[in-house]
């Protein structure tokens, strides 16, 4: 239903250009609760914002683009340019930090008049909306005592949560959310993570989730897609990538993670990601990979089948598989 | 010199002139320039009198340039006081805080919000235009000071609380250096516009007072050229050098200044990276 | 009576808010007492959430806030005392912070404040000797010298930032560091290198770390005791591996149940319905955490809970495992 057509953005600095996304291109399906992992400069809150057509100078699509289809259609949808006008009603998005930008002269409820009206519901008054919203915050298990209040009275913890009501109470087909919950502490972090799921069910909605945090995604998503310098590297269910994980860096990355009492000496990766001014030719984890090889410096691997709905992009895994045929 | 935009060059092309006018010519006239009856009265401009006398017998031309030069000196004077004063406070009481901030700040608030020309026409009357400039200055210094004071005081506030201070702390490193190597750059850039515009006020002030007589009337500043000039109809009798001169002058030199301050503004703001 | 490199005797901070008449008063430290014992070197984290005073509580330590009430003694001496010998005291207890981008000025190199602190406090008598003394500390962080000569901060990444500045605060040898959410600004895959470190330096230059965070992975990972902090009081404090296998108190249950852990997923129906830990004022006596325990009685509401001892080197600030008894 949201399709990512070979998507390249980059961002313009006058005197170069950070190659920030560089040919990604995947589906996200309906009803799914899809993650987008990666370290930091990977590329992945640019690619959300390419998602949500949030391109403004200076990022820009240097080739590509994204489609959200209308309902069962094949031939409907919306394209790279438009999707503006079906913000907050067909998509809508939260930023990472959103809950720092609300207005803070205005209460809460406020927020809520602008969306809704700029929806379809241009003649509501605002007792109407405010009954709508009320109802649909007890179906959250929110307080609707919070739209009274302003921004600075409430905690992070709650003005993210009424973020998140104000970004599902339209009925979009698709939420991107960009690190929501970081900067929350362990305890709302999962109170807000259950509410997503909730909604997810009920609505049976799509949801993007874009985190650095392997255990966000474990308990919440259903399929992941991993970045890295831009590319990305590994898509497939969540169940599998953790019990089977493919490409070396994304075997590097769990192993990486400490679990909770599990005491055996773990190591970080070593090394830095790419510069992404002037990205290495060829697969830009080679200079970090263990098991790289001549080739993995010149050509840049494409992504393989490795198992079921689960794909790679890395030579070593094309060439076993070409081996198994 | 390839990152000076237009601004600091003309600024400083027109302060130059200027400056050789005040500083270098005086040194080429042996005379007293505010002696009365030097000359004969009301000459026209000539080789020998390159702006003609005025009606006091005084040659123009090198009253102005030892006028300019007065004038920039009570500039100087003043803005590099106030400057100095108000840096040292501000920083003591940023980085300080506590009592010592309260009682500086006391003081810096007195001083702003005190206007300072009824004081100075108070001082004025009361010597009747024979004040010092010495006091005079001594004044523009105390009513000048807390403005780099209170900018600086923010300042050190703001940078007090920032994670490299106290790592340059618990590296061994002493408040002096701390001021000198940390703090002391990022006010530099500032005070140096502060500077250059506190002179413009300071060279506004006396020159405001000296045309109204409250200045020291004795003195050859540019204002106490106007004052004369005016004191003898230099307007309706027509003598445009006489009164023109000065006026021409201020006015350029303020320009200059401006247009110096401004682009050295913006120098520093391209050094910094816009 | 045995030595303690860090004693922190009922400790507490209060912070005025809203003005000098009408304001409020927030306790952001509460009533803490912990003993750090000099016999070996150990790794002390504090984790809570934010605003559980655990940032106001490594400041006090470090000397950059003062106390309310109370007294922290290391190494033997007050902190009063070291407020007159700055240079002895930077020599026992350094900082690590957390965002390793403001740890440094930008307009400084970073090998002048590591030559800065092997000069000025007396750990080499010229650049040569510094030299060498910093090649050694930077080789501990798995940095080489002419890595670091003559760069500026923007020409590093964050991870080997923060290495610099570990390796900065081991120049001296010092007894104690203090490091202040010392990987929140690190991405999960990279934390480990930086916690790996720790575990190291301990055991090679005996250093002890005071480690803050409300990372409870790398926590309960790399540190030998935990203390937890909640609105400001420390409500349990133990060995970790402990810690982790009984939790004395319900909120540690609550933050160990909250981690999302690769390997069990959490039930759909487990929404819990609790307002978040804001609201600092100090309202009366009764336990802070009363309002969002699972386990919480009536008497839980009345009076403030005491310490229990649950072992040895385990005690909590709940009457729960007293049987609710009101001592």
């Amino acid at each position: 239903m949201f399709e990512i057509n070979h998507v390249s953005a980059r961002y313009n600095m006058l005197t170069s250009f950070v190659n920030a996304v560089d040919d990604v291109n995947f589906n996200i399906e309906k009803n799914e609760i899809f993650g987008i992992a990666g370290e930091s400069g990977c590329g992945k809150s640019t690619l959300l914002k390419v998602m949500y057509d949030l391109v403004d100078y200076p990022l820009e699509i240097s080739s590509g683009s994204v489609r959200l289809y209308n309902g069962n259609s094949e031939t409907n949808y919306i394209e790279t340019g438009k999707l503006k006008e079906c913000w907050w009603k067909d998509i809508s998005y939260i930023s990472q930090g959103a809950m720092n930008v609300m207005n803070p002269i205005t209460k809460v409820e406020n927020q809520f008049f602008d969306t809704v009206r700029r929806g379809y519901h241009k003649k509501m008054t605002k007792k109407q909306i405010r009954e709508k919203v009320a109802a649909y915050m007890k179906e959250l298990e929110l307080s609707p005592d919070v739209l009274k209040a302003y921004p600075h009275q409430l905690s992070g913890g709650m003005r993210q949560r009424v973020l998140i009501a104000l970004a599902t109470f339209l009925n979009p087909r698709i939420i991107l959310a960009d690190e929501p919950t970081t900067a929350l502490d362990v305890v709302v972090q999962k109170d807000i993570l259950t509410m997503l799921m909730s909604v997810q069910k009920r609505m049976k909605n799509s949801m993007v989730i874009v985190s650095h945090d392997m255990g966000v995604h474990y308990q919440v998503t259903n399929r992941i897609g991993i970045m890295y310098a831009g590319q990305m590297i590994e898509i497939g269910p969540t169940d599998e990538i953790f019990s089977h994980p493919k490409h070396p860096y994304t075997q590097m990355l769990i192993s990486a993670l400490p679990k909770v009492g599990d005491n055996s000496q773990k190591e970080g990766i070593p090394g830095t990601p790419p510069n992404l001014k002037s990205p290495p030719i060829g697969c830009r984890f080679a200079p970090r990979c263990k098991y790289a090889a001549d080739e993995c410096r010149k050509i840049r691997p494409q992504m393989v089948p490795v198992g079921d709905k689960h794909f790679a992009a890395c030579l070593l895994l094309e060439h076993a598989k070409g081996g198994n045929e | 010199m390839k990152n000076w935009n237009l601004r600091l060059k003309l600024g400083l092309v027109i302060l130059s002139f200027f400056m050789i006018l005040g500083f270098f010519f005086p040194l080429l006239y042996s005379g007293n320039v505010t002696e009365w009856s030097t000359y004969p009265t009301n000459l026209k401009p000539s080789m020998e009198h390159f702006l003609g006398t005025n009606s006091l017998g005084q040659d123009i031309f090198w009253l102005l340039c030892n006028s300019i030069r007065t004038s920039f000196l009570i500039g100087l004077f003043v803005a590099f006081f106030s400057t100095l004063i108000g840096i040292l406070a501000g920083l003591v009481a940023g980085l300080k805080g506590g009592a010592v901030d309260r009682i500086v700040m006391l003081l810096a608030d007195t001083f702003i919000v005190i206007p300072s020309l009824p004081i100075l026409i108070l001082i004025g009357s009361l010597t009747k235009g024979t004040a010092s400039l010495f006091l005079i200055g001594g004044v523009l210094i105390a009513f000048n000071w807390p403005w780099p004071a209170r900018q600086v005081r923010s300042m050190a506030l703001t940078l007090r609380e920032r994670d490299y201070i106290s790592i340059a702390r618990f590296s061994g490193e002493s408040t002096i250096r701390i001021l000198v190597k940390e703090i002391f750059p990022f006010v530099k850039d500032w005070s140096i516009g502060n500077f250059i515009n506190t002179i413009l006020v300071a060279i506004s002030s006396e020159s405001g007072l000296a045309v109204i007589g409250m200045s020291s009337n004795s003195k050859a500043t540019l204002g106490t050229m106007i004052y004369w000039a005016n004191q003898h109809q230099a307007m309706l009798g027509g003598k445009w050098v006489w009164i023109g001169s000065p006026v021409v002058a201020i006015c350029l030199i303020f320009i200059g200044l401006f247009l110096l301050m401004t682009g050295q503004q913006q120098y520093s703001a391209l050094r910094r990276g816009k | 009576m045995e030595n303690n490199i860090l004693e922190i005797n009922q400790l507490s901070r209060v912070f005025r808010i809203g003005g000098m008449i009408m304001g409020n008063k927030i306790k952001a430290v509460d009533n803490v007492s912990i003993r750090m014992p000099s016999d070996k070197s150990w790794i002390m984290s504090i984790v809570g959430e934010s605003g559980s005073g655990k940032t106001t509580l490594a400041k006090m330590i470090l000397g950059l806030l003062d106390i309310s009430a109370g007294n922290i003694i290391i190494d033997g001496n007050n902190v009063k005392y070291y407020r007159k010998h700055k240079k002895e005291f930077y020599k026992i207890v350094q900082p690590i912070l957390q965002n390793p981008f403001t740890t440094f000025s930008m307009k400084r190199t970073v090998d002048s404040y590591l030559y800065e602190t092997a000069l000025n406090l007396g750990i080499a008598k010229n650049k040569e000797e510094a030299k060498a003394v910093i090649t050694e500390t930077l080789k501990s962080v798995g940095l080489i010298y002419n890595q670091v000569k003559d760069k500026y901060p923007n020409q590093f990444s964050g991870g080997e930032l923060q290495r610099i500045s570990i390796a900065r605060a081991l120049i001296t040898k010092p007894k104690i560091i203090v490091a202040d959410e010392p990987v929140a600004m690190i991405d999960a895959s990279l934390r480990m290198n930086i916690v790996n470190i720790f575990k190291n330096l301990k055991d090679e230059y005996n250093v002890n770390f005071v480690y803050i965070t409300h990372d409870l992975s790398t926590a309960y990972y790399v540190s030998d005791y935990i203390v937890t902090m909640y609105k400001g009081s420390m409500i349990e404090f133990g060995n970790a591996k402990e810690v982790l296998k009984n939790p004395g108190h319900p909120y540690t249950e609550l933050l160990l149940e909250s981690i999302p852990k690769i390997g069990a997923k959490w039930s759909s129906e487990d929404r819990l319905h609790m307002e978040d830990a804001e609201n600092k004022v100090i309202n009366g006596t009764g336990c802070k955490f009363a309002k969002r325990c699972p386990y919480a009685k009536e008497v839980c509401f009345q009076i403030s809970p005491y310490m229990v001892q649950l072992n040895d080197c385990h005690k909590t600030l709940c009457i729960k495992p007293n049987n609710y008894k009101v001592d």
